[in-house]
């Protein structure tokens, strides 16, 4: 019978079948962080127990971190007592550790597969929501709770029941200047928040292929943001190359990775088609994902906008989403802070400054992005702009640690959620691609990228360097 | 287990996990003394005074037991902060017409009822709360009803066997899965062996 990718994975790991769809489902990989894992080791404590697979677990210091001076001690007590918690507690359960300070930190989401630690075919867990970014590897991967997280170091296994499927095609050519960010936000405007919940999410079609991994990995980042209980897009040549770079693969591996894709004929609990050719960049609105518009839109265009969104975001229905003016600028987070990110946005601003109304901040999503950015000289191109670089961490995609957007600013955001006080009690977040964050900066306004896309494609072609996107 | 309380309405669609619990009072490394915390940015003006119109500093709300929200409650992160805040403050179910896949599972582990009604049922059971504060409702997990004599409202919810089995015989998923270890070392075993 044919089956779907998810279906192949799912029925590889199920250790046993409770009753009535309910699996005990083996958990290949299990990264941990600080915020949502020192309940979890202290059951284990209270237990008397020790984890039982510790070689399936590696640990990072990313939510709670500071972005600057990462050497000096945290002055924050209770970020401080949490990431010596995660020390003290992989010391003594024997996990690996890329804490802060050492070359492999960064955004638990960023290095997972930039180590080579994600691979196809896998389950994987965390306790974080975004967990779904590492569907791009073709794997069932998901966020937790903290009792889980206790469960998959207990016994590297959860209790769960299987999600329908959902098929999310789109096919033709993308916009100019339009990036995976405003395909993941297109989606998630036609769907709506909660338009996938129960569902676990395959994205399919030509604008999926054409992606970089991580370009691919943008997307699956947000599948949670429309309440899939994750997302996964079928292993190719791409996925291949990706892995290969970082870890030694054989033949016979490959071909089994291959099998796993979904079978021509697999059926789908529900299908949803869109065309590539209506996506161009997007921003959001309100203060829900789901709020994106077109930046030649006005606000009031927006889908799942509330009265209550519009008065939070001090918008008005009938203003034109562009021209909004700006105050913070944010690249960076698991959605957006990898090489490619930076890289992009570079190219556009090269050689230009920030309007001095804007603060921007540049935060890699790890170490090694990190290093990667300096080694090309992407720090300067930020520095000269104006930007600030900062070390890895979340940092303002959830405000945990000293990053707050302060209340009623506005901030153009490269990350996954525009909530109520996300970014800071009454900060005012936009979400956006790393290019439109970029051109906003410049501009000081919500802008559209295209502009300085073209100029920016002209001068690469004049140097005959790379082009920023051969898509367009 | 049988809940018979009055109730919260809190008729908002969406609302999220750092509604419920913002990420500023996530650095705990207990699962303690969240539900002062519960809902924070609405429960609070300057100065950590109370917001005199949240519904949740109204004197005639303080002892309530249910939680009545909008569709998709609970959506977002996965921290189960936000859990654990619910159920500090002393809510032992939450009725609405969807619920985040993540929150869902985490209100089970920590003794909440995730009860999905109709958009109807909702809608009533929001509208006779919203009225009168002092209207009870009540709900009986072995028989999987909710009624509200006020309204003469009587629904059934869905809860799976085995998540129903563990609430009411208090059993803990983690000891199952503790208990099945040898078993599942022994399917690593067989599923790595050529890897």
């Amino acid at each position: 019978m044919a089956k779907t990718q998810f279906d192949k994975i799912w029925d590889r790991h199920i250790v046993k079948s409770v009753s009535d769809g309910l699996d005990v489902l083996f958990i290949d990989q299990h990264f941990i962080h600080e915020v949502t894992s020192p309940q979890a080791f202290d059951g284990l404590r209270k237990k008397g127990i020790e984890v039982l697979m510790p070689h399936r677990c590696v640990a990072t210091a990313d939510h709670n971190v500071p972005t600057k001076n990462q050497s000096e001690p945290i002055k924050d007590p209770l970020s401080a007592k949490q990431v010596a918690s995660l020390i003290e507690n992989c010391e003594a359960f024997g996990i690996e550790l890329f804490g802060m300070g050492h070359e492999n930190q960064g955004i638990v989401h960023i290095i997972g597969p930039d180590l080579g630690y994600t691979q196809p075919g896998m389950t994987i867990v965390c306790g974080d929501s975004h967990t779904s970014t590492h569907g791009a590897f073709g794997t069932i991967a998901f966020g937790i709770g903290t009792s889980q997280v206790e469960q998959v170091l207990a016994s590297q296994s959860l209790i769960l029941s299987r999600p329908r499927t959902m098929k999310i095609e789109v096919n033709g050519k993308l916009g100019m200047a339009t990036s995976a960010k405003d395909v993941i936000l297109y989606i998630i405007s036609q769907l709506g928040t909660e338009g996938a919940t129960g569902y676990f999410v395959e994205y399919s079609g030509e604008v999926f292929q054409n992606m970089s991994m991580e370009e691919r990995m943008t997307v699956c980042n947000m599948s949670i943001e429309m309440g899939a209980r994750g997302g996964l897009i079928g292993i190719d040549q791409t996925t291949i190359d990706y892995v290969k770079e970082r870890k030694q693969i054989s033949q016979h591996t490959i071909d089994e990775w291959l099998s796993l894709n979904s079978d021509n004929e697999a059926s789908f609990d529900k299908v949803i088609e869109l065309k590539g050719s209506d996506i161009y960049p997007m921003v959001t609105t309100g203060t829900a994902p789901d709020t994106g518009v077109r930046l030649n839109e006005k606000i009031g265009k927006a889908g799942h906008l509330s009265e209550k969104a519009l008065s939070y975001m001090q918008f008005e229905a009938d203003a034109a989403v562009a021209d909004q003016q700006v105050d913070y600028v944010f690249i960076g987070s698991c959605t957006n802070g990898r090489i490619e990110d930076l890289r992009a946005v570079a190219k556009l601003i090269e050689g230009k400054k920030k309007a001095t109304n804007v603060n921007v901040w540049v935060v890699p999503g790890s170490m090694k992005v990190r290093s990667q950015a300096i080694e090309e000289n992407l720090d300067q191109v930020f520095l000269n702009a104006g930007f600030e670089f900062r070390e890895p961490g979340c940092s303002a995609c959830l405000a945990m640690n000293e990053d707050k957007i302060p209340a009623g600013s506005l901030c153009v955001s490269t990350s996954n959620r525009n909530f109520e006080g996300r970014q800071g009690p009454g900060a005012r977040t936009v979400l956006a691609s790393p290019l439109t964050a970029a051109a906003s900066a410049i501009a000081g306004k919500i802008t559209d990228p295209t502009v300085l896309f073209n100029e920016a494609m002209n001068t690469s072609e004049k140097q005959i360097a790379e082009p920023l996107d051969t898509r367009s | 287990m049988i809940i018979h309380s009055t109730a919260i309405p809190l008729p908002i669609h969406n609302i999220d996990t750092d509604q419920i619990i913002p990420a500023a009072f996530l650095k705990q490394v207990d699962k303690k003394g969240y539900g002062k915390n519960l809902f924070y940015n609405w429960r609070y003006i300057e100065n950590h005074d109370p917001n005199p119109d949240f519904i949740l500093n109204k004197p005639d709300r303080k002892s309530a037991e249910i939680l009545i929200t909008g569709n998709n409650f609970g959506c977002g992160s996965s921290r189960e902060h936000a859990a654990w805040a619910i159920a500090d403050y002393g809510i032992k179910a939450v009725i609405s017409t969807q619920f985040a896949d993540i929150f869902k599972g985490n209100a089970y582990n920590n003794g909440i009822l995730p009860i999905v009604l109709e958009e109807k049922a909702v809608a009533a059971l929001t509208q006779t709360t919203v009225e009168n504060a002092n209207v009870m409702i009540e709900i009986d997990l072995k028989k999987q009803s909710v009624n509200c004599e006020a309204i003469q409202l009587h629904e059934k919810f869905d809860i799976h066997p085995f998540k129903k089995h563990c609430l009411i015989e208090g059993v803990d998923e983690t000891q199952y899965l503790i208990n099945m270890r040898d078993e599942i070392k022994a399917f690593e075993k067989s599923t790595y062996k050529a890897a």
